[in-house]
């Protein structure tokens, strides 16, 4: 139970995909035109992620280390298909919104870093919320910076007018500008909270990410453990170098 | 005998010249410019060139409050900043268009990147670009009690016939400080005696200008044509005060060069195979944005370094 708890933890916040970790970006800086757009593009991407997390932690066993890649890619096209085809059938105006971002689920990178990085390391349930956690990290990233972006640039959240009459949108903010502007921004506040957090006291750098700790084959460039272990690994050679120079004088 | 011998570190010989003092050289040479814009539109102009200027300088010592930083309102780049900004906009904007211009000008275009001498791109063109996508329809409105109509670069794409003498006196419509040719050369003339910028970039930016639109302007070298070019929209305003801007000019001469040429390209290609009249501060900040690049293959090879391999 712990263990659901802190998988659902880390993606939304620990190592939110898209504040934190920096990925899946070209979704998150074209569809986020509205909070819904957006909002609808993180679930989506949450049903692939942990779908596809499922049945790679399923598969793991069986998938040859050398294919794994073209493996994954596999299972989560299969998946985005079923995905898209129902959004067709169901949702069609957010099909028609998302268009060709819907397809472009899999490659979105955060689908296969998670794939590389935890199902195919761990057992069932961990992965299909790891996938979960990570898949509302993703939604509400995109729903805050969908939120926004559709506030500033239009006057309202979720297609509801809450601006007064008199405010002229910014209309630089639904464009592809204003993207980059509104990601920027959170990502600065957030940063700033967690500084705060870190000068109070609260250790917010400890990221249990579960990855093994195994960071030499970690695909994911945004854990902060990384540059901690890299460091250390390099002064570590550097002191049994000196050592080995010591042994050879 | 008290002639002690000063002994001290170099720099010995030192300019009088600093920041302040350029930036405020800079704010009389625009003042011809700002004072026909007022008189041309009125009181409107000067509510909003006071406003936008107002907006700059409080954004700049807020972030610097709240940053702890030290103030740096002193030497008067807000100023000019706001000014600039100012005379690139319609007379007709209301006030609120420049307190965000000016505050979009200093926080993210300026400040966010380290404060003055760190900025990629001139903020007052960035923060017209930025005023220009969002509120097209107030930006591109140039009636006012004065002048109804299009402005003269329209007309001339229109293909319609325009006064020059009109043109280069500035009574026609446009953006506040855009209009008149003369008070902008007079500025620009002051600058050049006092040294503060010199011919390289406007002389290429124009020359090159001149000979893009020659051959691609569709008349050939038609002297009135290419002088309503020269005269009409933000092409002097642009060339003396905004390319010539210390920080995102290049430094080494050749680049100077190579950056007006590309500012007159570009700018002739903007107003002849673009949708839009006009097209000088788009043209200044993509040179702005390539000036890393001119800098780099325009650096001069230290003495004794490079040439033939024996």
């Amino acid at each position: 139970m712990n263990s659901i708890k802190e998988r659902l933890l880390n993606g939304i916040v620990k190592e939110n995909p898209t504040f934190v970790l920096m990925l899946g970006m070209c979704p998150t800086l074209a569809v986020t035109t509205s909070a819904i757009n957006g909002l609808g593009m993180g679930l989506t991407t949450m049903v692939v992620l942990a779908l596809s997390n499922v049945f790679i932690s399923l598969l793991r066993n069986i998938i040859p280390d050398k294919v794994r890649i073209p493996a994954f890619i596999v299972i989560i096209a299969s998946f985005v298909t079923v995905v898209e085809l129902l959004l067709q059938g169901f949702i069609p105006f957010l099909y028609d919104a998302l268009g060709i971002y819907i397809p472009l689920i899999v490659v979105n990178c955060i689908i296969l870093g998670r794939a590389e990085a935890y199902a195919y390391k761990n057992p069932v349930i961990p992965s299909l919320f790891d996938g979960i956690g990570m898949g509302l990290g993703f939604s509400v990233a995109l729903t805050c910076i969908g939120a926004v972006r559709e506030l500033l640039g239009a006057g309202e959240i979720f297609g509801i007018h809450v601006m007064p009459e008199s405010y002229v949108p910014v209309s630089i903010f639904i464009m592809a500008p204003g993207a980059f502007f509104v990601l920027a921004l959170l990502t600065a506040i957030q940063n700033k909270v967690k500084i705060n957090g870190e000068k109070k006291g609260r250790d917010m750098s400890k990221i249990q990410s579960g990855c093994g700790s195994d960071c030499m084959n970690c695909a994911e460039s945004g854990c902060s453990h990384r540059l901690v272990d890299q460091k250390t690994e390099s002064v570590k050679e550097e002191n049994d170098k000196t050592k080995e120079d010591k042994n050879n004088d | 005998m008290n002639d002690l011998m000063k002994v001290s570190s170099n720099p010995h010989v030192r300019s009088k010249t600093t920041t302040s003092s350029i930036m405020l050289s800079v704010v009389i040479a625009l003042l011809p410019t700002a004072g026909f814009g007022i008189y041309n539109f009125g009181l409107d102009a000067l509510i909003l060139i006071l406003v936008t200027v107002a907006s700059t300088v409080l954004t700049e010592f807020i972030f610097e409050k709240i940053c702890k930083k030290k103030i740096t309102i002193g030497d008067y780049s807000a100023v000019v900043t706001g000014l600039l900004l100012a005379l690139n906009l319609p007379a007709s904007a209301p006030w609120w268009i420049g307190v965000v211009g000016g505050a979009f000008a200093i926080l993210v275009v300026k400040m966010l990147f380290g404060g003055l001498g760190q900025n990629f791109m001139n903020p007052a063109l960035g923060a017209r670009c930025f005023l220009l996508i969002s509120f097209t329809s107030i930006m591109t409105n140039f009636d006012c009690d004065a002048y109804t109509g299009a402005t003269p670069l329209a007309n001339l794409k229109a293909g319609a016939e325009v006064n020059i003498l009109d043109m280069v006196i500035g009574r026609t419509a446009g953006t506040i400080g855009e209009t008149s040719m003369i008070a902008i050369v007079i500025g620009a003339c002051f600058l050049i005696l006092l040294g503060i910028i010199d011919l390289r970039i406007p002389g290429s930016y124009i020359i090159s200008f001149v000979i893009f639109i020659s051959i691609f302007g569709g008349r050939g070298f038609d002297w009135p044509y290419i002088s309503a070019h020269l005269a009409g929209g933000g092409l002097m305003l642009g060339a003396f005060f905004m390319a010539t801007d210390y920080v995102t000019r290049p430094i080494t001469k050749n680049g100077q060069y190579l950056f007006g040429i590309l500012l007159g390209v570009l700018t002739g290609i903007f107003r002849i195979f673009g949708p839009s009249a006009e097209g000088v501060s788009y043209a200044i900040i993509i040179g702005n944005l390539l000036v890393p690049l001119i800098e780099k293959i325009t650096l001069p090879k230290a003495f004794g370094k490079g040439g033939e391999k024996a």
